[in-house]
C-alpha cells in the first residue's frame, strides 16, 4: 500500500494490521509524554481545499506525536484564489520536500489525481461524497475495541442512519464494516440512498425504528440542512421523526449497543438526545481513536522505524 | 492552367448507393469527370486497398471559434476534419458569441472558407443565446444559408417554446436538432447514473433525462409535423423511442457518436476527465442497443460531437471538468473497430444521410459519378494504427483513444476538387 485513497484496496487482513498498529499508538497516547521519534525528519503536509478543522487537527496531532514536521495549506488563504491550479499547488509543495500529503477536497477523485503529480504518499482525508478511509478505520477500531472482538465484526449488526447518498463516511464505513464481517443496514429514505444501489451485503431500512431495538451499533450521520432545498426530504421535523435518535428510541437500544457519530453533530435534527447521557455513546472515543488510527496510517505508509515507537522523544 | 489539372484516384473501390466496385476516379476543375478503369492524370493518388466515396459529413462539430480559440480554431478543426475524411462539417452554435445571428454565422462560414479544407456549415441556435427563452431569427438565419438549428449543449426545456420553434421552423424548411436532456434531472451530473457513479460518490446523469425529452419531442413532431433531428443518442431506451417514432412514419432522424458505440461508463473509475462527456458514456447494454440501432437503420448517422478543450481547462477534478472529447480524426477508425459496417452502410452513416439531414446534399453525400462535385474521401478499413494525442491536428489533445489501436483510417481527402489530405497528411 503506497497511498490511502479508498478503503476499496484494503482487505480484512490489511485493515486488521492497521488496527493492530493503532493499538500501539493508543498506548503511546496514554503515556505522560505522548510522543515518539518514529517519523522524525519527515514532513507531512495537510492540504485542505475544503475546511475541516477537526480532521485537519486530528491528522496534525497524529503527525506531531510521531515527531514529523507538519505544514498546512488551506484553500481559503492560498494562491488558489489567484487562479493557481490544483496540480501547480501540489507540484509546488512537493518541490519543498513533502513526504506525505493529507488531502481534503470537496470534489470526489482529487486525492487519486494528486497521486499523479507527486512521488509523496497521499492520504485521503475526505473527497466529495466518495471516501473518507481514515474515518472508517477509526470507526472499525472503535467498534472492535469497545466490544473486545479483536479485528473482526462478525456477528455484529451495524445500522448506519441518515444521508448515505451524499456521505463519504458511509461509503468508506460500509466497505470496511462488511469486509470485517459485520451485518450492515443502511437506514435512510430512498432519496438519500445512492441511485445506482448499495454495495453488496448492505441491507436497507427506511426508518430508525426498524433497527433501534436490535442493532449492536447505531451509527448516526450528519443531516445537512441544504438537503431540504433539493426536495430530498420534506422538512427537518419529518426527518427527525423517522430517522432521529430521541430519548424514547435511545431507551429501546440494547444495553450493550454503541452510539456513534462522525461529527459534527446536528443536535435537534439527527441527535434529539444528549449523547453524554447515553451510556453507549462512543462519540468522543471516536475522536480520541482518530488520532491513534491516523498515527497508524502515517507510520505504516511512511515506513517509520519500528524502533522509533519504543522511546519518548528526547 | 493549374485549375485544369486532372487528378486521378487510382486502384480503389468506389462506393455508391447500390454499387461497390473497383474503379478509378478522374477529377478536373472541382468535378468528377470520369469513373472507370485504367484512368490516368497529372496527379495520381494511390487508392490501392482503399474505398473511394463521397467525403464524410459531420453533423456535430464544435470548432470553438469565436470565443475559445485556445481550444480549437476553425482552421485547426477543419484540418482535423479533413484528416478524418470529412469534406463538410456542421459547426455547433455554442460559440461565444453564440451563432444566433447572421453576423456570427457569416463569420464562421467565412473563416471556414479561408481555411479552405472542408465546407464549414454553421448551425444556428434554436433560442437566442441558447438561453431557452426566446426564438432565434430563423428566417434571417435561413436566408444566410443555415439549414439546421440547435441549442446543443443545452436541451430546450420549455415545451411551449419547443412547440412554437417546430411550428415556426416548419414553414422555413429548416430542421431543428435537439440535445435531449431534462436539465433538472442532471444538475451537477458527472457521469452515467449507475453502480459506478454510486460507488464513486458523484452525481449521476440518468438515462431518463435523455429519454423524457426525446419522448416529449417525438410527440411534438407528431403534433406539428415538423422534422426533427436528435443529437448524440446514448441510451437503449432512446433507440427504442426513435425506432417506434420511425415506425409511426414521423419525420425524425437520429445520430450516435463513435464514443457511445465504443466506450462505457466504467472507464470513469480512473477519474480521468478525458472520459467525461455529455451525454455520458453509458453501459455495455446501451452500447449494444446503439449498435443494433446502427445496424437496423434506426440510427441515421454517426456524428462526432468533436469537443476540444484546452488542457488547463480539462484537467480539473472530475466534477468541475467540462464534458467533451475529440472525435474528427478517430471517428472512422472507431466506427470500423467497434461496428465494422459494410462499406455502403458506412457511407450512409458517415456521408449520405448526414448530408441530407444537414440540408447540404446538393454538394455532399453525392454519388461518385461524372458531373458531381469532387468532395471525396479515400479510406482504408484494414489499416491498423495507434492513436497518439500528440499526433492530432486539433489544437487540443483530449482524445479518449490515446494509445488505443484502431482499425480503419482515412488516407486522402479531396475537397472541392483539391487534394487537401494526401497519404494521411494535411496541406499546411
Amino acid at each position: 500500500m503506497k497511498h490511502l485513497i479508498t478503503t476499496a484496496g484494503l482487505d480484512a487482513a490489511e485493515i486488521g494490521n492497521l488496527l493492530d498498529v493503532a493499538d500501539h499508538m493508543a498506548e503511546i497516547n496514554s503515556r505522560p509524554v505522548p510522543k515518539v521519534p518514529a517519523l522524525r525528519g519527515r514532513t507531512v503536509a495537510s492540504v485542505f481545499f475544503e475546511d475541516s478543522t477537526r480532521t485537519r487537527l486530528s491528522f496534525e496531532t497524529a503527525a506531531k506525536r510521531l515527531s514529523a514536521d507538519t505544514m498546512t495549506f488551506s484553500a481559503s488563504t492560498s494562491s488558489l484564489n489567484k487562479g493557481e491550479s490544483l496540480r501547480d499547488t501540489i507540484e509546488t509543495l512537493s518541490a519543498m520536500g513533502v513526504d506525505a500529503f493529507v488531502v481534503r477536497h470537496k470534489s470526489s477523485g482529487v486525492p487519486e489525481a494528486v497521486t499523479q503529480w507527486t512521488d509523496a504518499v497521499v492520504i485521503n482525508a475526505g473527497d466529495g461524497w466518495h471516501q473518507h478511509p481514515t474515518q472508517a478505520l477509526l470507526d472499525a477500531f472503535t467498534v472492535t475495541r469497545s466490544f473486545g472482538d479483536g479485528n473482526t465484526m462478525e456477528g455484529r449488526h451495524i445500522a448506519i442512519v441518515g444521508d448515505i447518498k451524499h456521505s463519504r463516511v458511509a461509503r468508506s464505513c460500509m466497505d470496511v464494516f462488511v469486509k470485517l464481517g459485520a451485518r450492515v443496514t443502511a437506514v435512510a429514505p430512498s432519496t438519500l440512498l445512492p441511485a445506482g444501489g448499495l454495495p453488496g451485503g448492505v441491507a436497507v431500512a427506511h426508518g430508525i425504528d426498524d433497527v433501534v431495538g436490535e442493532c449492536d451499533v447505531l451509527y448516526m450521520l450528519r443531516m445537512q440542512r441544504e438537503r431540504m432545498d433539493s426536495a430530498l426530504v420534506p422538512e427537518l421535523g419529518e426527518y427527525s421523526a423517522r430517522f432521529g435518535l430521541d430519548p424514547a428510541r435511545a431507551a429501546r437500544l440494547p444495553a450493550h449497543s454503541l452510539v456513534m457519530h462522525p461529527g459534527p453533530m446536528n443536535r435537534g435534527v439527527e441527535m434529539l438526545v444528549d449523547p453524554s447521557h447515553l451510556p453507549g455513546s462512543r462519540i468522543l472515543a471516536q475522536v480520541a481513536n482518530g488520532v491513534s488510527v491516523r498515527m497508524a496510517v502515517l507510520f505504516s505508509l511512511l515506513g517509520g522505524a519500528a524502533a522509533g515507537l519504543e522511546r519518548g522523544d528526547s | 492552367m493549374a485549375q485544369k489539372k486532372r487528378i486521378v484516384v487510382k486502384g480503389g473501390t468506389v462506393v455508391n448507393p447500390g454499387a461497390v466496385a473497383p474503379a478509378d476516379v478522374a477529377i478536373v476543375d472541382g468535378l468528377v469527370v470520369e469513373v472507370g478503369q485504367g484512368l490516368d492524370g497529372d496527379d495520381v493518388l494511390d487508392a490501392t486497398g482503399c474505398h473511394v466515396s463521397s467525403g464524410f459529413v459531420d453533423l456535430h462539430t464544435h470548432l470553438r471559434e469565436p470565443g475559445k480559440e485556445e481550444a480549437e480554431t476553425i482552421e485547426t478543426g477543419s484540418r482535423a476534419a479533413a484528416l478524418g475524411g470529412y469534406t463538410a462539417v456542421v459547426a455547433m452554435p455554442n460559440t461565444d458569441p453564440a451563432q444566433d445571428s447572421v453576423m456570427v454565422v457569416e463569420f464562421v462560414r467565412e473563416q471556414g472558407r479561408r481555411a479552405g479544407l472542408v465546407d464549414v456549415h454553421p448551425a444556428g441556435c434554436i433560442t437566442v443565446g441558447r438561453a431557452g427563452t426566446a426564438l432565434a431569427p430563423y428566417a434571417s438565419l435561413a436566408a444566410a444559408g443555415v439549414r439546421i438549428l440547435t441549442d446543443d449543449g443545452n436541451g430546450v426545456q420549455d415545451p411551449l417554446l419547443m412547440r412554437r420553434a417546430l411550428e415556426y421552423a416548419r414553414d422555413l424548411g429548416v430542421t431543428l436538432a435537439q440535445h435531449c436532456e431534462v436539465s433538472r434531472l442532471t444538475e451537477g451530473a458527472v457521469m452515467h447514473e449507475g453502480s459506478c457513479c454510486s460507488a464513486m460518490g458523484v452525481p449521476g446523469w440518468p438515462a431518463l433525462a435523455e429519454e423524457l425529452m426525446l419522448h416529449r419531442d417525438i410527440e411534438l413532431v407528431r403534433l406539428t409535423g415538423a422534422p426533427m433531428h436528435f443529437l448524440h443518442l446514448s441510451t437503449a431506451g432512446s433507440v427504442e423511442l426513435v425506432r417506434r417514432a420511425k415506425a409511426d412514419g414521423l419525420p425524425v432522424t437520429a445520430e450516435v457518436t463513435p464514443h457511445h458505440l465504443a466506450l462505457d461508463h466504467e472507464l470513469l473509475a480512473g477519474w480521468d476527465p478525458v472520459f467525461k462527456v455529455n451525454p455520458p458514456l453509458r453501459t455495455r447494454g446501451d452500447i449494444e442497443a446503439l449498435k443494433q440501432g446502427v445496424a437496423d437503420g434506426t440510427i441515421d448517422a454517426v456524428a462526432t460531437d468533436h469537443a476540444p478543450h484546452a488542457a488547463h481547462a480539462k484537467e480539473l477534478p472530475l466534477d468541475q471538468a467540462p464534458p467533451g472529447m475529440l472525435g474528427l480524426e478517430t471517428a472512422l477508425g472507431v466506427l470500423v473497430t467497434a461496428v465494422a459496417p459494410a462499406p455502403e452502410r458506412l457511407c450512409e452513416l458517415m456521408s449520405w444521410n448526414p448530408a441530407r439531414i444537414a440540408g447540404i446534399d446538393d454538394r455532399h453525400g453525392r454519388p461518385v459519378a461524372p458531373g458531381e462535385p469532387a468532395n471525396i474521401a479515400v479510406w482504408d478499413t484494414s489499416e491498423v494504427w495507434t492513436v497518439s494525442r500528440h499526433a492530432l491536428a486539433s489544437r487540443s489533445t483530449n482524445t479518449p483513444y490515446h494509445g488505443m489501436e484502431l482499425r480503419g483510417r482515412n488516407r486522402h481527402t479531396i475537397h472541392d476538387g483539391r487534394v487537401v489530405v494526401r497519404d494521411r497528411k494535411a496541406l499546411a
